[in-house]
C-alpha cells in the first residue's frame, strides 16, 4: 500500500521529464525501424513467398504459387510425377538437431562446473577468468573453426602427437560429424559459461550452507538446490547456444566435408551451386519455423515460471 | 573452517577449470606457433621463420580483401551504431513509447533468427531489386545485423545512468539539443563506444552473410580466408590468422575494458 503511494509521488516527480523526452520515441525509433523493416522484416517475407514459388529453369524463380519446394524435402519426384519418400533431407534435419543439441549438452557439462568455479573466486581474480572466457568468442569464427582443422587434420597436432606416443600414423579426425561437433562446442562455448556464470553468481550461498545443515551432500545440493535456482542462466545459455548452432554453416562446410551436411549448408548450397531458389527457401523456413519453435516454448515455460514464484 | 570442510568447495573443479582455459586458448595458440614455422607443409615444424608475415603483407588479393571489409565494417558500424543510440535513447528515456517491448524486440531481431536465413533472404531481395554493388550490399546487410551488438552495451548504460543529470541541464535552461551532446551524450560515450566497437568486429568477422553478397571484386576477408583454407592449408594463412586473432583481441580487450570501467565510474 505504502509502496504504490511513493510511486505515485515518483510520478508526479517525473512531470518535468515527460515533457523533455516526450517526443523522442517516434524519431529515435524510426531509423531502426526502418533498417530492420528494409534489411530484415521485408527479406523475410520474400523468401517466404519464395518457398511457394516455382523453380525457373536456370536458377532464380517464377511467381507460380507451388509447393513443390516444400514437398522436396520428403519426397522425390520420379519421371511419371509419383512421388517417392526419400529421406536424405529429413536425415540432415535429423542431424542438425542432433548436432546442436549435442553441443549444448557438452557445452552445458563443462560450463556449469567452470562457472561455478569462477564465481567462487576472489573479485579480482573473477573478473579477470570472465574476461578470459569472453575473449575468445571475439577472435574470428573462421578462424576458430580453422585452428582445429590444423588440430586434427592430415598432418595436424593431434595426430602427430597420437603417432609419436605409438599410434598408427596417418589417422585423420576430420571430415565427420565428430569433427563438426568439436569445432562448434569450441566455437559455442563462451556463449554458454556467461550466462551461466551470471545465474550462479547470483545464487545466496547461505542455501547451499542450509541444504548441508539439512545432511544434504554435495551431489544432493548440487541437484536441489544449485541446478533448480540457477535454472534461468541455463536456459539462456541453452537458447544462445542451440539457435546459432541450428544454423551452423562453416562448422560442417569446413570440418564435416561435403558429405555431412546440416540445413546451414544445404540452404548455402541451394543459392550457389545446387541453385533451386524455392526449395533453398523452404529449408530456409523450417529452420526459422523450428527456432521459433523453440524460443516461443522457452519464453512460454519462462512466463509459466514467473506465474507459478 | 578449512577450507577441506566448507560445503561450498566442489573437489575437482580447479584442475577442471584449468583444463577449461588451456582448451579455450591452446587451439589459438596452435595457430599463432605453426605461423612462424618455417616449412612450407603447414603442420611439420622446422625452424623459425617470419618469412609468412612479409609475403602475406605482399599479397594483394589479401590486401584488396582487407580494404572490402574494413570499408565495409566503417560504413556499417557508424550507420548501426547511430540507429542503435537513438533507439536505446527512445526506449529507456522514451516516455509513453507505445510497443515498447516490440521495438526492442525488432532492434534486437537478428540475434533471433538464424544468419544464414537472412542471409539468403536478403540476396533474394538484393537480387529482386537489381542491386548489384558488393559493398552496397554488404553494408545494408551488416548494418542490420550489427545494430543489436551496439545497441545492447548503449543500452545498458542508458539505463545505468540517473535522470537527474538531465533533469539539472533543463532546469539551468539547457535545450535539449545541448542537454544531450554536453550531458547525456559524455555520460554514455563508453557505452557508445563499446557498442560501436562491438559492431565492427561482428562486421569484420562474418562469413555466412558476405559469402552470399560479395560479389567477384568485393571479397571480404573472412570469404578470402575460407577460399585459402578450401584450397589447401598454406602457412601463409597462419600468418594471416595470427595478425587477425592479435587484431581482434586487442579490440575486445579495448571494448570491455571501457565498458567495464564506464560502468564503475557510473556506480
Amino acid at each position: 500500500m505504502t509502496d504504490s503511494v511513493l510511486h505515485v509521488a515518483a510520478e508526479a516527480d517525473r512531470v518535468p521529464r515527460v515533457r523533455f523526452w516526450h517526443d523522442l520515441s517516434f524519431w529515435g525509433l524510426l531509423p531502426s525501424r526502418l533498417l530492420m523493416g528494409f534489411a530484415l522484416i521485408l527479406p523475410i517475407f520474400i523468401i517466404a513467398a519464395v518457398s511457394v514459388a516455382t523453380r525457373g529453369a536456370h536458377g532464380g524463380f517464377a511467381w507460380d504459387f507451388n509447393l513443390a519446394g516444400y514437398r522436396q524435402i520428403l519426397f522425390n519426384e520420379g519421371w511419371t510425377g509419383e512421388l517417392e519418400f526419400t529421406p536424405q533431407y529429413l536425415l540432415i534435419i535429423v542431424r542438425t538437431f542432433l548436432l546442436a543439441g549435442a553441443t549444448t549438452l557438452i557445452c552445458l557439462l563443462f560450463a556449469v562446473p567452470v562457472a561455478y568455479f569462477i564465481s567462487r573466486q576472489p573479485p579480482g581474480r573473477k573478473a579477470a577468468l570472465v574476461y578470459l572466457v569472453t575473449l575468445p568468442f571475439w577472435a574470428s569464427m573462421i578462424l576458430r573453426v580453422y585452428a582445429w582443422m590444423i588440430i586434427l587434420g592430415k598432418d595436424g597436432t593431434l595426430p602427430r602427437l597420437l603417432e609419436y606416443l605409438g599410434f598408427p600414423a596417418g589417422t585423420s579426425f576430420m571430415f565427420n560429424d565428430g569433427a563438426t561437433l568439436t569445432a562448434m562446442v569450441y566455437t559455442a562455448m563462451p556463449l554458454m559459461v556467461l550466462p551461466v556464470f551470471a545465474s550462479i553468481e547470483k545464487l545466496d550461498g547461505t542455501l547451499i550452507e542450509a541444504s548441508h545443515d539439512l545432511y544434504g551432500s554435495r551431489w544432493v545440493t548440487l541437484r536441489r538446490v544449485i541446478l533448480p535456482l540457477t535454472a534461468p542462466g541455463i536456459v539462456a545459455g541453452a537458447i544462445l547456444v542451440f539457435v546459432p548452432s541450428l544454423g551452423a554453416v562453416l562448422e560442417p562446410s569446413l570440418m564435416g566435408g561435403g558429405k555431412q551436411m546440416m540445413m546451414g549448408t544445404l540452404i548455402q548450397l541451394q543459392f550457389g551451386g545446387g541453385r533451386n531458389w524455392p526449395f533453398g527457401a523452404a529449408i530456409a523456413m523450417t529452420l526459422m519455423a523450428l527456432v521459433m519453435i523453440v524460443l516461443i516454448f522457452t519464453a512460454l515455460r519462462a512466463a509459466r515460471r514467473e506465474v507459478a514464484l | 573452517m578449512s577450507t577441506r570442510h566448507d560445503v561450498k568447495r566442489y573437489p575437482g573443479l580447479g584442475p577442471l577449470s584449468v583444463l577449461f582455459f588451456i582448451y579455450l586458448y591452446a587451439p589459438l595458440a596452435v595457430v599463432v606457433i605453426y605461423s612462424f614455422n618455417a616449412n612450407n607443409i603447414a603442420g611439420v615444424w622446422t625452424h623459425f621463420s617470419l618469412q609468412w608475415y612479409s609475403s602475406a603483407l605482399r599479397n594483394t588479393a589479401l590486401l584488396n580483401a582487407l580494404k572490402t571489409s574494413l570499408t565495409v565494417a566503417a560504413i556499417a558500424t557508424v550507420v548501426c551504431t547511430l540507429v542503435a543510440l537513438c533507439a536505446a535513447l527512445a526506449i529507456i528515456r522514451g516516455k509513453n513509447v507505445r510497443f515498447r517491448k516490440l521495438s526492442e524486440t525488432i532492434v534486437n531481431l537478428p540475434l533471433l533468427l538464424p544468419e544464414i536465413v537472412l542471409a539468403v533472404a536478403t540476396l533474394i531481395l538484393f537480387s529482386l531489386i537489381d542491386v548489384q554493388n558488393g559493398v552496397i550490399r554488404l553494408t545494408i546487410a551488416h548494418s542490420a545485423f550489427c545494430t543489436p551488438f551496439a545497441f545492447l552495451p548503449i543500452r545498458a548504460r542508458l539505463q545505468g545512468m540517473s535522470l537527474d543529470f538531465e533533469e539539472a541541464s533543463a532546469d539551468l535552461y539547457a535545450d535539449r539539443w545541448t542537454t544531450f551532446r554536453r550531458v547525456t551524450l559524455p555520460l554514455i560515450l563508453p557505452g557508445v563506444f563499446s557498442g560501436a566497437m562491438l559492431a565492427f568486429l561482428i562486421s569484420m568477422d562474418d562469413f555466412i552473410t558476405s559469402n552470399l553478397l560479395s560479389t567477384g571484386g568485393t571479397t571480404t576477408l573472412p570469404v578470402y580466408i575460407f577460399s585459402l583454407i578450401r584450397s589447401g592449408t598454406s602457412p601463409e594463412l597462419n600468418a594471416i590468422a595470427t595478425l587477425l586473432i592479435l587484431a581482434s583481441l586487442v579490440l575486445a580487450t579495448v571494448a570491455l575494458l571501457v565498458a567495464t570501467r564506464g560502468s564503475r565510474d557510473n556506480a
